[in-house]
């Protein structure tokens, strides 16, 4: 073999190996998919999604637990939405390089790291018992909500952050304030990437477990909550609860309900994705 | 000095980027109504120092400023001034066309809504007048309500000084303008400069020597955050007094 052979043939294997590397991750989640879907899908119809939990396998359904997944997921982004966005808008723009906000900036890094049941636990002593909020929606919420904080807030600092500098001089040129800029020129030009930052923060909301369970939501919840006072329960813990039982009959209802999680999770993407490309259109450099 | 009104004064300034020396005690006058040009090597300052007229540089750490600046005689930096009442006063166009990623019709009234000018009527005529003052109304009336970045390179800069223009500036500062632009759409601009010092103050820094040669009646040559030499455009362009400035307007450093 010649030398140009050589590298022509180093060449063509590099680039099967890297289709083979990429290949595994998704053959494995295909999968997985198809074997849930045989599982689950027979099992998925009206009553499974309208029917309370019940000892009895083929009874039971994930109708408080799809209504308790949505409730947490409004009331989670009404409160990191704001706070998020808002913290993210003052460090990028007010917060001055200094000690303090390189401080900050670590923590925020490090607040992202932290294990999602240590916020169960924070969430748990704080808002449950210190607030007296209890096991309610709220207290799940306001906990899942410090839970996707930092994700929002650097989210919306890189989406800031990627808005031209010459832009906020024109504006400022122009006679507008800081706030004016930042309101009438920062935030619509970098609106798609702090609602996709905000939307991919929330499907991880969704399949958290761990939190929820140390501030004592309930898989057996005879009722949907009504309000954020409520006690409730949502389908990672409903999912949960069921795999631990012995019956087989449960095994599908865990199928059918990872089916309708992964659904919600879905359509979060595929919302993000689709805003992330209707906003890139129109805003261009 | 003589006793004329001048629009535009620095006396004794100096400018600082951290213990960065900018520019070095300036004094110059400069007249209404008429273009000034500021011209010079990169880094010399001239930039520096038309982003002190409309204090575009108060954002930037550790920039300082000691000395005055007098707009009409009233001094720019001082405390009762209001930075956004100034700009008002001063517009500025930059070296890249920067229109928001709005529509036409948006971008000129854009100074006007901040001000609180709702008044559909009003905003109509005043993009009107702007556009036709920097002539792209013909080209852009049927364009209003499309993106103000479907515009070329040229329509943009020219967009960007009527949306100076809408808020009725009385000295208009340019950042090398033209130095994005092809010839043709630079020559649009200089003749635009033309006619716009009929009502406005204009200064002006470009690179390019014909440039400041043609279009001002005034140049100012700066190096090393110094102001060499400034006087009328043609006694600099034809007997310069310093040999640095010679040297730079016949090419031979810079």
């Amino acid at each position: 073999m010649t030398n140009s052979e050589l590298n022509r043939f180093k060449d063509k294997a590099f680039q099967w190996f890297g289709i083979f590397c990429t290949m595994i991750g998704l053959v494995v989640l295909a999968i997985f998919l198809i074997n849930i879907l045989i599982d689950g899908l027979g099992r998925i119809d009206w009553d499974f999604l309208n029917n309370l939990p019940s000892r009895r396998a083929h009874r039971a359904g994930i109708y408080t637990a799809w209504i308790g997944t949505i409730w947490i997921l409004v009331l989670s982004s009404l409160i990191a939405f704001p706070l998020g966005i808002a913290a993210g808008i003052y460090l990028e723009e007010y917060g001055k390089r200094n000690r303090m906000a390189s401080f900050l900036e670590v923590n925020i890094s490090n607040l992202a790291g932290v294990p999602s049941i240590i916020y169960g636990l924070l969430g748990l002593e704080i808002f449950g018992r210190v607030f007296g909020l209890g096991g309610s929606l709220l207290t799940g919420a306001l906990t899942l909500g410090l839970l996707i904080l930092p994700i929002i807030i650097v989210t919306t600092r890189e989406a800031i952050k990627a808005v031209p500098r010459s832009i906020r001089d024109a504006s400022f040129a122009l006679g507008a304030s800081k706030w004016q800029t930042i309101w009438f020129q920062v935030l619509p030009a970098s609106f798609g990437g702090i609602l996709t930052g905000v939307i991919l923060a929330l499907s991880r909301a969704v399949g958290e477990a761990a939190p929820l369970i140390v501030i004592g939501a309930l898989a057996y919840v005879p009722f949907a909550p009504k309000s954020p006072m409520d006690e409730f329960t949502v389908l990672p813990i409903q999912i949960f609860n069921w795999i631990s039982r012995p019956q087989e009959a449960f095994a599908t209802n865990v199928a059918a309900a990872i089916i309708i999680l992964l659904l919600i999770t879905f359509m979060l993407n595929g919302i993000a994705v689709y805003l992330r490309n209707k906003w890139q259109k129109k805003v261009k450099w | 000095m003589s006793k004329k009104n001048y629009k535009l004064e620095a006396r004794n300034l100096n400018a600082y980027y951290g213990t960065f020396h900018a520019l070095k005690d300036i004094n110059i006058a400069m007249e209404e109504k008429a273009v000034t040009a500021f011209i010079g090597p990169s880094g010399c300052g001239k930039s520096t120092f038309l982003r002190t007229l409309n204090r575009m540089n108060d954002y930037i750490d550790g920039f300082k400023v000691e000395g005055d600046i007098l707009l009409d005689g009233r001094d720019i930096y001082a405390r009762d001034v209001r930075v956004d009442e100034l700009r008002k006063e001063v517009g500025m166009v930059f070296q890249k066309p920067n229109p928001f990623p709005k529509t036409v019709f948006e971008n000129v009234v854009y100074g006007l809504k901040i001000q609180g000018i709702k008044d559909k009527k009003v905003l109509n005529e005043v993009a009107e007048t702007s556009l036709r003052k920097t002539a792209l109304w013909d080209e852009v009336k049927d364009k209003l309500d499309k993106s103000a970045l479907a515009l070329s390179g040229g329509q943009q800069q020219r967009l960007c000084i009527a949306r100076a223009l809408a808020i009725s500036p009385s000295v208009i500062l340019m950042d090398e303008p033209t130095s994005a632009l092809d010839p043709i759409s630079t020559a649009k601009i200089e003749e635009l400069l033309y006619e716009l010092k009929e009502d406005y103050t204009i200064v002006i820094v470009t690179h390019n020597m014909q440039q400041a040669g043609r279009v001002s009646d005034q140049t100012a040559f700066f190096y090393m955050g110094e102001l060499i030499e400034f006087s009328k455009t043609k006694t600099m362009f034809t007997s310069p007094k310093h040999e640095r400035t010679q040297n730079y307007i016949t090419g031979r450093f810079g």
